[in-house]
């Protein structure tokens, strides 16, 4: 990079914004508030640019001052600051090349001596002002490296070959067509895909109810409740908050179905915290509504299911957990790998699990 | 959260507000604290990393300038974190900076003007390698044109930026700035055109590096050979204090010093580069006139010609000008009325004011630094930016930081901060209906500033008594704030009117003398007067240091001392009684004013009673209550008092516009008008007096 200077002689002694470029002027002015109108001085010094044949001329750089009350020298911090406000005339086409590492490796150095042959040096404008390039960092293309800009489109994956036939159809004034010039769409393969290729990915005929969560025992696959089971609990869900509210207050508009009430001794009772989540709290809930065995908890129905989870604002727990399949082991009188640990005295309940 | 923090420094444990940065924690601690960019009147750069101290724990140094205190966090077991100013660590870490920093710096010590005074050079000295380990060709920068007063060497530039905020800050005027990126980043004006700023000669002072030096001293001399003598400015109202650097019979250069109350450390254009008119178009010798030319005579001579002139006492007037210090205006007055002179002024003519015998009638009784404490500020027909530029970037301050408001009835000129325009004339019809009026109303101390101009005019007193009935009515004059003020642009306006340099009894004022009623006429280095009207066949008495409007007409000339030759008393606009010093010789012949009336009192059979300056002085403190008792402070709010009683006047309000009586900023007096360098200023029309639209 070197020193950038205004081209004070190219630049005349006046400059407009086009007419057209008005509504965009107005666009960006609007998203400042007047005071602030400063801010705009970036997207303004660019449509100065673009009106200014591809480049910042010193009135064009003033008018911009101008129309957001800013001194002279601010604007040309900025407009200096900034290489791609280019200070100097260039070509009607002007090409950055991108040279940077993947660009590089892919050949960029070759795509500079085809500028240099068929333009000139860098920055220096054709006798009849089509064309002029510069070399550039990164345009974020690397996929398609080696790549150049021209104007506002990107040309992607260039020989040698093409791009000198790029450079000499605009300097023809015959079309190019931008993006990528081998056969590729965007920075899909080259030639087209192989993989992904079978329609049927793609028109929905492929999908299918998940029927549980993955990795449950085959055993205890559960149907997928209904929208209408879940109830009221997809119109408003639950929270910790709401579990308290509930439990305290209105134990009959929970949805699906209470599980049966029993009343026992102590003596009878089982430990509930050797299920795999269930801690203290929840066992202290559980007994509220009369559930004290694994016997219990392994007779629930989907229904009782449904009306638990919500009842302990935990919807889809119990059977993520296996509570059910864990009670039915617990109340058979076998053991599970967490009921071990508890009556090893390893843990006290899932609480200590970091629950 | 408490309003301190608790830091430990270097060992030392110390409480500092939580807004100070790390470097004021630092020196609070008595620490040395390097920097190139940081200034304490400039906002935060941050960019230099020069002042990199060790904070304990941090991963990296830290640069104390931008790191506030409050934002920092004490140890985990909540003891003050440790800071370390110097030890390895840090001098590694300065070490380093410095390098980097002198990697492109030339090494052009030796034809530098910055040598001997220069930041970079000093801390070099303290943090820099023996030796460059940078084999590679250092950058190199074209100069740039900044105008006549500063020039560039553009690759000594280490990108402090201190001079683009000091440009943007406190001048106002936003022409300096860093332009390109990186390695290529320079400083330049826009398009390399010449500052507008009557500031812009502090970049030099504020520049760490010799990238801006000072065009005219440029090559003149070493640091180390000038005697430097601390004194006071007379270019405007002010009396900034300078300190000025002379070699030999020669003043080289003059620098602010810093005075809090007055200029902070700032200094106009004007004041700082005069010094070259100090050097030509001086009078040396007496003259007297011969057959319409003059030629140099003895002191006797040009005695006997004034006595034979002062025959006629009553066909006698004295002006006194600009620039009169108070032991001639002292001396001169003593003498004109043991002769029985009456015909005695030292104000501009027409002027309307001063003569009630109030003080605080004259005085800027806000004084310069309670702009700062005031929240509104209504000028009148006073353009404080040619007037007092360095009162106005503190107005700049106050209405940047503290949200001053400000209002101005007179002529509509660029003063660097928005003002509401209250109307072009005196009587401003709409003033009373503005929102101004309203602000100035709420304020809490709201300021009313008239420019002595507008007292100079046919309605003047008219504009004192309504300016002082507004600051009465708006709740400018309590007991603890004296919100009316008078603007003087000359400096030693108020310290004759001090004297009672005013008319005596049946006396003509300077109109008076000057319409051509009198025979002969003294003037007192008064060369911003009009001589046109003199009567052709009588006698001009000019004493003064400089050949400008007043020599050229007059038939004797007395040379007498400039203000940088003489230790000399002036009575700033706030009523503040400062000394300037002796710097160099009187040129030739030339004496200090007070000594050449005493030598003439003494011709005319009139000896005064005072035989040294000192003596006069004496004799200037001995009344009771004598403002000349005590030196360097302004009685500000203790006026407040005398400013209660309004002035009934019959005059009306006029419609004239109110315009500032200074046309030419860089030529305002004739010590200015000799100037070169001021004469190139002034060429280059700089734009400061062209009215331009307020808001």
């Amino acid at each position: 990079m070197a020193l950038r200077r205004f081209d004070i002689e190219a630049g005349g002694d006046a400059f407009a914004f086009r007419a057209e470029t008005e509504p965009t002027i107005a666009f960006w002015l609007g998203k400042y508030p007047e005071a602030r109108k400063q801010s705009a001085v970036i997207p303004l010094l660019w449509l100065a640019q673009k009106d200014n044949d591809g480049w910042l001329s010193e009135p064009a750089m003033r008018a911009v001052a101008d129309r957001l009350d800013m001194p002279y020298i601010r604007v040309y911090e900025v407009a200096t600051f900034y290489t791609m406000f280019r200070l100097k005339p260039v070509g009607k086409h002007h090409i950055q090349l991108c040279g940077t590492t993947p660009c590089m490796l892919r050949g960029a150095n070759d795509l500079k001596t085809v500028c240099e042959s068929k333009i000139g040096k860098k920055f220096a404008v054709t006798d009849d002002g089509k064309l002029s390039w510069e070399e550039v960092e990164c345009l974020g293309a690397c996929a398609n490296a080696p790549m150049v800009q021209i104007n506002d489109d990107y040309f992607e994956d260039l020989t040698v070959d093409s791009l000198g036939e790029i450079i000499e159809r605009l300097r023809n004034g015959a079309e190019v067509e931008p993006g990528p010039q081998v056969d590729r769409i965007n920075s899909a393969p080259e030639g087209g895909t192989d993989v992904l290729t079978d329609d049927a990915l793609f028109d929905g005929s492929r999908n299918r109810t998940c029927p549980g969560l993955p990795n449950l025992p085959e055993a205890e696959v559960i149907e997928e409740p209904t929208p209408e089971a879940i109830g009221k609990s997809e119109e408003a869900p639950p929270t910790n908050t709401k579990r308290e509210e509930t439990a305290l207050v209105d134990v009959k508009d929970v949805a699906g179905e209470r599980p049966e009430v029993a009343e026992m001794d102590e003596a009878e009772r089982d430990n509930l915290k050797e299920i795999k989540g269930i801690g203290p709290v929840n066992e202290g809930q559980l007994n509220e509504l009369g559930i004290y065995t694994f016997a219990q908890v392994a007779a629930w129905t989907p229904a009782n299911v449904d009306w638990v989870e919500d009842f302990l604002s935990f919807p889809g727990r119990i059977a993520r957990e296996d509570w059910i399949g864990q009670a039915k082991i617990l109340a058979g009188g076998g053991e599970t790998d967490f009921s071990k640990r508890v009556e090893a005295g390893e843990v006290d309940s899932s609480k200590d699990e970091g629950e | 959260m408490t309003d301190t923090f608790k830091l430990n420094i270097d060992g030392k444990d110390i409480e500092v507000p939580r807004s100070y940065t790390l470097m004021q924690a630092c020196e609070a601690a008595g620490a040395e604290i390097p920097r190139f960019c940081y200034h304490e009147r400039l906002s935060v750069a941050g960019n230099c990393r020069m002042c990199l101290v060790e904070w304990e724990g941090a991963p990296k140094p830290i640069a104390s300038c931008a790191q506030t205190v409050g934002d920092m966090r004490p140890n985990r077991d909540g003891s003050a974190p440790n800071i370390r100013t110097r030890g390895d660590y840090v001098e590694k870490a300065r070490n380093g900076v410095m390098e980097f920093l002198l990697i492109n710096h030339p090494l052009d010590c030796p034809i530098c003007d910055q040598g001997g005074e220069c930041d970079l050079q000093d801390q070099a000295m303290a943090y820099g390698r023996a030796g460059s380990r940078y084999d590679l060709n250092k950058r190199a920068v074209e100069d740039k044109n900044m105008g006549p007063l500063v020039k560039t060497i553009m690759t000594r530039c280490i990108q402090c930026t201190r001079c683009v905020r000091f440009a943007a800050e406190v001048a106002g005027v936003e022409e300096i700035g860093m332009i390109s990126r990186g390695e290529d980043a320079e400083i330049t004006t826009y398009l390399e055109k010449s500052l507008t700023s009557e500031l812009s000669g502090n970049v030099i002072d504020l520049c760490p590096v010799g990238a801006l030096t000072s065009k005219p001293y440029a090559f003149n001399a070493r640091p180390w050979e000038l005697r430097k003598t601390s004194s006071i400015d007379v270019m405007d109202g002010m009396g900034a204090a300078i300190r000025v650097d002379a070699k030999g019979d020669a003043v080289l250069r003059i620098m602010p010093q810093v005075n809090e109350e007055v200029n902070e450390e700032w200094l106009s254009d004007k004041s700082r580069f005069v010094w070259d008119g100090l050097q030509r178009q001086r009078l040396d010798k007496p003259y007297i006139r011969e057959h319409g030319k003059l030629r140099p005579a003895s002191w006797a001579e040009a005695f006997a010609a004034v006595k034979a002139a002062l025959a006629s006492p009553d066909k006698v007037g004295m002006v006194a000008g600009d620039l009169i210090e108070v032991e001639q205006a002292k001396a001169a007055l003593d003498l004109a009325r043991a002769l029985g002179i009456q015909s005695t002024d030292c104000r501009p003519a027409g002027a309307q004011y001063g003569t009630d015998g109030v003080r605080e009638r004259y005085l800027l009784n806000p004084t310069f630094m309670g702009v700062e404490e005031a929240d509104a500020l209504l000028l009148i027909g006073a353009n404080p930016r040619t007037e007092a530029p360095v009162w106005n970037a503190r107005i700049r301050k106050a209405w940047l930081w503290n949200g001053l408001e400000v209002g101005m009835i007179g002529e509509a000129a660029d003063l660097t901060y928005d003002y509401a325009w209250l109307g072009a004339g005196a009587a401003a019809p709409d003033f009373k209906s503005s929102d101004f009026y309203k602000t100035l109303e709420a304020a809490e101390r709201p300021m009313v500033v008239v420019g002595e101009a507008a007292l100079c005019r046919a309605d003047g007193e008219a504009v004192l008594a309504g300016a002082l009935q507004i600051a009465n009515e708006v709740g400018a004059v309590s007991e603890a704030w004296a919100g009316f003020g008078v603007l003087h642009t000359a400096a030693g306006r108020v310290g004759a009117l001090d004297v009672g340099f005013l008319p005596g009894e049946g006396g003509l004022d300077t109109a008076g003398i000057l319409s051509g009623a009198v025979d002969t006429v003294v003037l007192l280095g008064a060369d911003e007067v009009d001589l046109s009207n003199l009567n052709p066949a009588g006698t001009v008495i000019y004493v003064g240091s400089h050949g400008d409007a007043g020599a050229s007409r007059a038939d004797i000339i007395l040379p007498a001392a400039a203000y940088t030759e003489m230790a000399a008393t002036y009575v700033n606009s706030e009523g503040r009684v400062q000394m300037t010093a002796k710097a160099v010789q009187p040129k030739g012949e030339a004496r200090e004013g007070w000594a050449i009336f005493r030598a003439l009192s003494d011709v005319l059979g009139k000896t005064l009673a005072y035989d040294s300056a000192e003596a006069l002085r004496a004799v200037l403190r001995e009344p009771e209550g004598s403002v000349f008792a005590g030196l360097g402070f302004a009685p500000g709010a203790a006026g407040a008092g005398a400013l209660k009683a309004l002035i009934e006047t019959d005059q009306a309000l006029s419609d004239a516009p109110l315009t500032s009586p200074i046309k030419d900023f860089y030529l305002t007096n004739p010590i200015a008008r000799a100037s070169k360098t001021m004469a190139e200023c002034s060429l280059l029309g700089r734009g400061l007096e062209t009215p331009v639209a307020a808001e």
